[in-house]
Formats: C-alpha cells, sequence, structure tokens
C-alpha cells in the first residue's frame, strides 16, 4: 500500500464529508458569532440591581437637577430631573458625559506633591495626613512672619457652603485675597449695586417676555442655565414672543432669533443709549416708574450744590441714533424701529453678557442694558427682569480673629477691589495677577486653587503663567489633572460632584430662589476628600483662633447645622423653595440713597454722601487692545454648547460632537467673511498665522458670510494642554491670544475682543 | 512514481490524471494495470474512510472535549437545602425587584442575612463565610443560565404575565444537593447548558437547551394554541414579518408579540 498525493486528497475528502455529518462546523459557526460578540471593547451594560440617584450637576453656573441611572455601585447614565425648576428633566450634552468625568483618566487619583520642576508633571504620592500638614507648615509659617495676608485664594464661586467655608478661612486666617473666577455675574452685580443698592442676582424672566433683546447673549448657546434657557426660548417662542439678537457675528442664538442686527463689536453701549434716545424723544417709557421710582433721569443737584447732568439730558444730547450709525453699523432707521417695537411690545426684557457669559463686561454696557429695562418698568414684573437676593441661609458665627489676622485684613486686598478707585467692585481677578507680576502691594505666598482653573481661563495666560512663577506654593485642590494643577506644587484633590454632598444657591439667571442638593451617587472612586473636609482639616491644624472659627466635626456636620430643617425637603424633594416667594414692588425694591432706581451711578462714602463721576463716564464702553494699523483685523471669540468653558473640559463625547469647520484633526477654524479672506489672499480651509498684540497660532480658515467684513472669530474652549488626547492640544486658547482691558470706571476686565493680522502661514 | 519523473515526461502534460496513471506508471512498476488499479482505488476508497471515521471521532468526541473546559464552582450549594429553609422557597432569593426586574443570583448582602456567622457544621458554609461575607466578597458563581448581552429576556413577562414555571427553562435545579461541575465554552465563555449538553443539540426535556430555536419553539406553541386557526408555518411568518418592517408601504403590518412595536421582528429579543 503506498500512501501518495492521491490517497492524501481522499483522506481529506473522507474528513470534508465526516466532518460535514458531526456538529462541528455548525458548532463553531455559532460559537464564533457568539465570540465576536463579546470582544473586549464592545460595551456591554452591566447587569444587576437599577436604582436612581437625584442630585444637581456642578459641571457649570447652571445649577440643572439630575437623576443618575445606577446598576448595582455603577452608575450608567445621567439624565435630567423631572420636575426641577431649573431644568425639569432637561439635560446638556455636557451633563450627560459627566460620567466620563467621574470614570475618566483625567482624575487625580490621590494627594500629590510635585517632583522636580514645575510643570513638568512628575508628582509623588503622599498620603493625605501629610499632605495636609504641609500645608499646615507652609501656612504657619507665613502666620508666624506675620503676612497672613500673603495667602490668596481663586474659586470658582462665591456662594455656598464650601465657597463659604474657604472665605471664611481666607478671613480668620487674616487675608482678604479671596478671588472670585470672572464672569458677567461681576458686572450683573456690580449694576444692581449701582442701580438698585442691593447685592443680588439678576433673573430673567424670559419664559414669559414678549420681546427679549439680546445684547450679544447666547440664549440657546450656554447663557445664563443653558437648558433653562433653552427650554425658556421654547417657550417663548411658542407664545409667539419675539427674540432680537445684537451681535457681529451670526451665531447659532443670532440664527433662531426673529431678527439679527450685525453690530460693530464694542459699541453695544451706544446702541442701547441711542434707543434710550428714541424711547425717551418719542415718550414711550413708562412714566410710572420713571417718575415715583427712579432718581437721576432728569438732572439733579447734588449734596455740594453742583448741577449734575442726568439721564435723559445725556441720551438726548450725545446720543442720536443718527450719531451712532456709524460707530455701531447699525443704520439710524433700523436702531429707531428697534427701540419702538422694544418699547411697545407688552412684556419686554432686554439682556446682555457675551456668548455664554463666563467674562466680565464694562459696567456702562450693563448700565446702559438695564437703562433699558427700567425704561419700560419691567424691573420685578412678570416677563421681566427681576433682581434676587441671595437667600442668606448660611448663618455662622463671627469670626473671632486673632492679632495676626486682624493685622493681616489691614492690608486689603492685593487686586484692589473695595479700594477707593473700585470701591463697588468685589473681585478683579486680572489686576490681581498683574499686581503680582509688577510686585506692586506685598507678595502673594501661598495661592489655593479651588475649582478654578486660572492659568487656562484667564485673558493673557502667558501673564497668569508669569505671576504663578512668582508664588512660591501653589496648592491645587481640583479633582481633575487642568493646566493650573499641572502648575502646582501640591495637589489635594476634592471628590466629584457624583461623589460630594454640597447646597447648590439658586442658579445664575432663575428668577425665583431655590437651594439644590448636590449628594453621591457613587462613593468616593478614588483617594479623594470632600474640599469642605480639607478645610476642617487645615484649620484644625493650625490651631488657636483657627480651629475655633470652625467648630464643626465634618463638612456634612457643617451643612446639617446650616441647612437645618432645609435639608430634609432637599434629602426628600431635590430641592427647596420659599413657600411663598413674590418679588418686592418697586416701593420696596430699591436700597440705594433716594430709595429709587438710579440711573445716576453714584458710590456712597460712609456717611452717605453721594460721590460721583459724571454720568457719561460712566456710561461708556473700551475700546479694544492693539493699534488698527499694524493689526487691521478684529478678533472676537465665540462659545458654543459643543465647547466646555468652565472649569472642566470637553469630555470625549462632548469634543465628538464639534463640527469639522471648527476643529479637524488638531487645527482649529478661524471664521472670516469671503471678502476679507479674499483680501488676504486666503481660501477656505488654508493654513493662516494669527497674529494679536499678546500671542500669535497657527490657525486654519474658514469662509463664513455671517461675519461682518473684518472681523475674526475663534471659539473659546479649545487649546487645552492639559487633561487626556480627546482634548489635549486640540486648537488654541484663545485667552493666549487675548489681554485684559480695564473698565476705567469699575476697574473690571472689559475685553470683548483684540485686535489682530492674520498671514499665510 | 515521482513528482520529477511525471514533471519530465513530456506526455504528462495536463494529462487526464487515470490516463497518467495507466500510461506513466507502466514501465516503473512492472504490475498488471487492472491490479494497479483496483489496488490504488481500494487504497483511495480506505483514506476516505480512515478520514470520515477521524472526522467523526473529533467532530462527535475530540471536538466537545476541547471546547469546554470543567470549573467548579467557588462554593458548593446545596439548593434542597436552602429551598427547605427558606421561608418563601425560590423567591426568598431569587425574587423580583420593585420596579420588576429580576435580582437572578442573589449577592452577598442578601447572602448576609443568614450567614453573618457560620450557622451550622458545614465546612463550605465555614468557607463561604470566611473568603466572602467576612471580606466583604462577592461570590463569582459561575452561571448555568448566563445569556449574551445582546438577549433581552424578561423574566417578569414569563414569570409573572405568562405565569411559567422556573423548571420549564432551568430544570429541577431546586432540588440540587451539590454544584455540577460547570462546563464554560472556550470560545463564547457561556455555559454548555446553552447549546445543551448533547452535542448534537438533541434535548428531552424543556430546559436542556435555550438557543434561540427553543424560544421560538415554545412561542410558536403559545402562538398556535391561542390563534384558533390559520397560523403560519414560522419561516413564512418570519418572512412576513421582515418585509413588513422592512418595507411597511408593502404590507399590512400585523399585530405581532411586542408590546412596543406591534411586530415579531429582530429587535424585539435582540437589542
Amino acid at each position: 500500500m503506498k500512501i501518495d498525493r492521491r490517497s492524501f486528497l481522499s483522506f481529506i475528502v473522507g474528513g470534508a464529508a465526516g466532518t460535514a455529518l458531526t456538529p462541528l462546523p455548525w458548532k463553531i459557526t455559532d460559537d464564533l458569532s457568539i465570540w465576536s460578540q463579546n470582544w473586549p471593547w464592545t460595551p456591554v451594560p452591566p447587569n444587576g440591581e437599577v436604582t436612581f440617584v437625584n442630585s444637581v450637576c456642578r459641571l457649570c453656573p447652571g445649577g440643572c437637577g439630575i437623576t443618575v441611572r445606577k446598576v448595582d455601585a455603577r452608575a450608567v447614565k445621567i439624565e435630567g430631573m423631572d420636575g426641577y425648576p431649573v431644568n425639569d428633566g432637561g439635560i446638556c450634552p455636557l451633563g450627560l458625559s459627566g460620567l466620563q468625568l467621574l470614570y475618566g483618566p483625567t482624575r487625580i487619583p490621590y494627594p500629590m506633591k510635585r517632583k522636580g520642576n514645575r510643570g513638568d508633571g512628575k508628582w509623588e504620592k503622599i498620603s493625605w495626613e501629610k499632605a495636609v500638614s504641609e500645608v499646615v507648615t507652609k501656612l504657619g509659617e507665613i502666620r508666624k512672619n506675620n503676612r497672613p495676608h500673603g495667602l490668596a485664594c481663586i474659586s470658582e464661586s462665591d456662594r455656598g457652603t464650601v465657597a463659604g467655608l474657604m472665605a471664611r478661612f481666607m478671613s480668620a486666617f487674616g487675608s482678604q485675597n479671596f478671588i472670585r473666577q470672572p464672569s458677567m455675574e461681576d458686572s450683573y452685580e456690580l449694576a444692581l449695586y449701582l442701580m438698585h443698592g442691593i447685592r443680588a442676582e439678576a433673573g430673567f424672566d424670559i419664559e414669559n417676555a414678549a420681546f427679549v433683546l439680546s445684547f450679544g447673549s447666547g440664549v440657546i448657546e450656554g447663557w445664563g442655565s443653558p437648558v433653562r434657557m433653552f427650554r425658556a426660548n421654547s417657550k417663548l417662542i411658542k407664545t409667539g414672543g419675539k427674540v432680537v439678537q445684537i451681535e457681529a457675528r451670526l451665531s447659532k442664538s443670532a440664527a433662531k432669533s426673529d431678527k439679527w442686527i450685525p453690530i460693530n463689536p464694542g459699541t453695544e453701549t451706544a446702541l442701547a443709549l441711542a434707543m434710550a434716545h428714541v424711547i425717551i424723544k418719542e415718550g414711550l417709557y413708562n412714566k410710572d416708574f420713571i417718575e415715583n421710582h427712579a432718581f437721576g433721569f432728569e438732572d439733579w443737584t447734588d449734596g455740594q450744590g453742583n448741577k449734575q447732568q442726568g439721564f435723559k439730558s445725556l441720551v438726548t444730547a450725545t446720543y442720536a441714533p443718527e450719531n451712532v450709525a456709524e460707530a455701531t453699523g447699525v443704520e439710524k432707521a433700523v436702531i429707531v424701529s428697534l427701540a419702538r417695537h422694544f418699547a411697545r411690545a407688552s412684556k419686554p426684557l432686554a439682556i446682555c453678557g457675551r456668548g455664554q457669559g463666563r467674562t466680565s463686561s464694562a459696567i456702562g454696557e450693563f448700565l446702559a442694558v438695564q437703562a433699558l429695562n427700567a425704561l419700560v418698568g419691567n424691573i420685578n414684573q412678570e416677563g421681566g427682569f427681576h433682581a434676587i437676593s441671595d437667600n442668606d441661609y448660611i448663618d455662622w458665627p463671627e469670626i473671632e480673629t486673632d492679632q495676626i489676622a486682624s493685622n493681616g485684613l489691614q492690608n486689603g486686598r492685593l487686586d484692589e477691589a473695595g479700594s477707593e478707585n473700585y470701591a463697588s467692585v468685589r473681585y478683579l481677578p486680572h489686576r490681581f495677577f498683574e499686581n503680582i507680576i509688577a510686585e506692586t502691594g506685598y507678595p502673594i505666598q501661598v495661592l489655593f486653587a479651588a475649582g478654578a482653573n486660572p492659568l487656562y481661563s484667564l485673558p493673557d495666560t502667558k501673564a497668569v503663567k508669569a505671576a504663578l512663577d512668582k508664588v512660591p506654593f501653589i496648592v491645587s485642590f481640583s479633582s481633575f489633572m487642568d493646566e493650573t494643577a499641572q502648575y502646582s506644587d501640591i495637589i489635594l484633590p476634592d471628590h466629584t460632584y457624583l461623589e460630594r454632598y454640597e447646597d447648590v444657591p439658586t442658579p445664575i439667571g432663575l428668577q425665583k430662589p431655590i437651594i439644590g442638593l448636590t449628594r453621591p451617587v457613587v462613593s468616593p472612586q478614588l483617594d479623594t476628600k470632600h474640599l469642605g473636609d480639607v478645610i476642617l482639616g487645615i484649620a484644625k491644624g493650625l490651631g488657636g483662633s483657627m480651629a475655633q472659627a470652625f467648630p464643626w466635626k465634618s463638612y456634612e456636620a457643617c451643612l446639617e447645622k446650616t441647612l437645618g430643617r432645609k435639608l430634609d425637603t432637599l434629602l426628600d424633594k431635590g430641592y427647596w423653595s420659599p413657600a411663598v416667594f413674590s418679588v418686592p414692588e418697586w416701593i420696596k425694591a430699591f436700597e440705594t440713597a433716594s430709595g429709587k432706581f438710579e440711573f445716576v451711578v453714584s458710590d456712597q462714602d460712609g456717611n452717605g454722601d453721594r460721590k460721583t463721576k459724571p454720568i457719561a463716564d460712566w456710561y461708556t464702553g473700551v475700546e479694544s487692545q492693539g493699534d488698527p494699523v499694524t493689526y487691521p483685523l478684529l478678533l472676537i471669540p465665540y462659545d458654543s454648547m459643543r465647547l466646555v468653558n468652565g472649569f472642566v473640559g470637553d469630555p470625549p463625547f462632548v469634543i465628538k460632537t464639534v463640527e469639522d469647520t471648527v476643529l479637524k484633526g488638531k487645527d482649529v477654524f478661524i471664521e472670516i467673511n469671503p471678502k476679507t479672506a479674499k483680501q488676504l489672499g486666503l481660501s477656505e480651509g488654508k493654513y493662516a498665522r494669527l497674529t494679536t498684540p499678546k500671542g500669535n497660532a497657527k490657525v486654519r480658515v474658514h469662509l463664513f458670510e455671517g461675519i461682518k467684513e473684518g472681523i475674526i472669530a475663534l471659539p473659546r474652549g479649545l487649546g487645552h494642554t492639559a487633561y487626556d488626547s480627546y482634548i489635549a492640544d486640540k486648537g488654541v486658547n484663545y485667552n493666549e491670544l487675548i489681554g485684559a482691558v480695564y473698565d476705567p470706571v469699575s476697574g473690571l476686565d472689559a475685553a470683548w475682543g483684540i485686535r489682530a493680522k492674520l498671514g499665510k502661514a | 512514481m515521482s513528482a520529477s519523473e511525471e514533471q519530465n515526461s513530456p506526455e504528462a502534460e495536463a494529462p487526464d490524471e487515470e490516463e497518467m496513471d495507466v500510461e506513466t506508471s507502466e514501465p516503473i512498476e512492472p504490475l498488471k494495470p487492472e491490479e494497479g488499479k483496483n489496488g490504488a482505488g481500494a487504497t483511495i476508497f480506505l483514506f476516505f474512510i480512515l478520514g470520515f471515521a477521524a472526522s467523526l471521532i473529533v467532530g462527535w468526541v475530540v471536538f466537545p472535549k476541547l471546547l469546554y473546559s470543567k470549573k467548579i464552582q467557588p462554593i458548593n450549594f446545596n439548593h434542597a437545602l436552602h429551598v427547605a429553609e427558606a421561608a418563601e422557597g425560590c423567591e426568598s432569593c431569587h425574587y423580583f425587584r420593585e420596579d420588576g426586574s429580576f435580582s437572578g443570583v442573589p449577592t452577598i448582602s442578601h447572602c448576609i442575612e443568614c450567614h453573618e456567622n457560620v450557622n451550622g457544621e458545614d465546612p463550605e458554609e465555614k468557607k463561604f463565610v470566611r473568603e466572602y461575607v467576612e471580606a466583604g466578597k462577592e461570590v463569582p458563581w459561575l452561571i448555568y443560565a448566563k445569556q449574551p448581552a445582546s438577549v433581552f429576556f424578561s423574566h417578569a413577562a414569563h414569570v409573572i404575565t405568562a405565569k411559567m414555571e422556573c423548571v420549564a427553562c432551568h430544570g429541577p435545579i431546586g432540588e440540587s444537593t451539590e454544584t455540577r461541575i460547570y462546563e464554560e465554552n472556550r470560545l463564547t465563555g457561556y455555559s454548555r447548558d446553552i447549546w445543551g449538553k448533547n452535542i448534537s443539540g438533541i434535548k428531552q426535556h424543556s430546559w436542556e437547551r435555550m438557543k434561540m430555536d427553543d424560544c421560538a419553539d415554545c412561542h410558536m406553541q403559545k402562538a398556535t394554541s391561542e390563534k384558533e386557526s390559520g397560523v403560519q408555518q414560522s419561516l413564512t411568518r418570519q418572512l412576513r414579518e421582515m418585509v413588513s418592517v422592512a418595507f411597511p408601504n408593502v404590507m399590512e403590518v400585523k399585530k405581532g408579540s411586542s408590546v412596543q412595536t406591534e411586530k415579531d421582528a429582530c429587535f424585539v429579543c435582540h437589542k
């Protein structure tokens, strides 16, 4: 018997025939198909007991109620909480993606101490005891040297118990340098203080308004409380309301509005005053409000017997529509018709704060817009502007400062807020960093960064970095490895919002006061600690009057004590609101020297006497930085719901939604009018070099007819150097290209753009 | 005959196999042509049979042995004992949650209700308390009935609404006194129970196999008993449904078994 090729083939054929009569081929096919469904990268929902936890989102100032679906101990989905007064079941892309931040790789897993040079990214893991004791030792040293004012803290917010504890810590320690990240809140807060005489939050009853006049506010691009604004805008449209958007660029909000008025950026104040001119000239204003509840409309005489100009004569003399038509780029007829429509609308409302409102603005612009609200008498009216006094539920015992602290507090604030020049303004972060660089005032020796990322989100990041270089010890409390955390000396990571308790005061723009409760959805995933507990720990470590100022065992004990019975409602319902609430009537609404709404802006000194600058000084805007010859173009920023712009960057889900006319690969696109591009010899998709007085960057060109000639626009929220590969090194950080422009009357940063040039790359 | 000879021979250029055998082998092999033919034929047939037999052995005996690995449960669990002790029988541990979802295999927090301390003499219980209860660790039970994630199965629809018995799908597991060997499919990671112990897929009891056809069998029976007449064959019914889903305008959609879509298409069970 020979075994040859044919025998072998025969064996194979026999084998094939036999195999066909076994279950092997069918079973293997079936198993392979199941195997192919179980590749490790295929997402599979976990199996287990489903529960829901109600909480409040903390990823932006919007304060939406959320319901998190859990399977056993794992959070699997974040949804909007039904019935929550802010968002009633709605949620935004960032809120939805919160779990990627909770479980993602950008979190700081444990306390860390810097090894090597600052920013090198070399860290040493340390224990919590060691981390706290390092900070206590550093703070002890500066107190021993009688320099407690050398401690500063920059925080995302100044409301609620956590920020409250931080501010209290600063006071008890002996430093006034508690600083809040800039936002439109700065400008609104100041405008309300000057005009209404109260420290209050701006509330907008957009749901019930009939005519919304938006001076560049991105109503559907994340302005105010984003989800609420989307819904309010929809309700307004459904009930026949009108929205007019005044903005240099055809933003999404402008595109969805009833009328878009392209204006030269930075001239909003002039336009608002020209509208006021028409309203006054034609007698369209609310006479009851102006005659009985307003001061400074007519000319008046001050305490020294000097004649002072009133609002009416200011706008009638200077701001005739034909006078501002050229500067604003809005025709006279358009201004007149807009003013008439606004004043004749049943429930008109004027709003401001550019884009998402994440920057402060010139106070003149806010005063002028608020003056429009006053002229139509919509203050504290349905569908109008509401001034919401912060519900003062935090009632902690007075701090008994020791001698060192009292001495430290005498030194005042390094940013000069509240000083003679900037009496009513509360925080001036830009001036704080500039004074550090210029070595004006006194040196800052320790800086706390709590929920703030100044190295990314303040204008002129190079200058901020230079300032940080002069601070010998930076403590970050961030949950994520952001730019500032990367550049710190020690990190004491906080729980994320899905792992901690925290009260959430009335969100920005809401027209009724509420308190929300953020509560742990999952147990802490990493070796992190609640910021409140860390502050208490540091205070206890310092001992003496510091320890006495914080009589609570833990943050939770402090929260329980502070909220009292409200906590039961919060735990049960998810939010607390006053049983009866109505905004005060006009007669009781204003706490100014005149007891009325004041067009004339005046700071009061200790004796109640008015110290005022001429009215014309207040109602002005600011110019952009850079000379028009070298820099023939104007660069303005724009915001988008798809680009996160706060203390966190875009999570992976959100960055995936960014259009490829905004970001492609690692390149960001600059929006430019086709005519301007043609003059510069640039075409769609071409690389270009963008230069401003503050810096330069390589960008790509996107032709867009919805932007005025001579103006170019760059998105905010890109150009991170920190976080993960989904967001890091993509695009350009707008803040690297601009600098602060001081509003001479308020001291706030009023930059709305910067001069720029664009050349072929 | 060697391959090189065959190639060198000028007649061997693309010859018919049989012819080549006869003509070229003659001078080298002095056998009679008939004998050579018969001998070669027998050899070939023998190898065919060998291949046939080997593959049958591989397919029916070796393959199942290779495909499944044998695993032992972390704890030898006595169902019969627990059913006798627990107040509510099966439902004491395998219950419906408030939201209607089924709890499946109990978690350690449930076991602790009775087993916070060692209750008896059984070394398995001691092991359980020491290694899992005291350590606060879940028992990594190997689940015989586990289906792939793409299968949507609602216990509530079957047990509460259709009032089916657990035994119908799970067999008399409640009477077992010890855990069986868990045979894990090396390719899929699922239990052998899903395909069935019998590799050919033949089953005697309803619980011996849990593939899609087994779902279909029961659903067909149900459909047959519910509709008085004119029950379509499963194939034509499935085709009709596919057409009605893909081209809703072409064919009238009849009410199917899905509450959501009122159709009987794939996505009722496959998510």
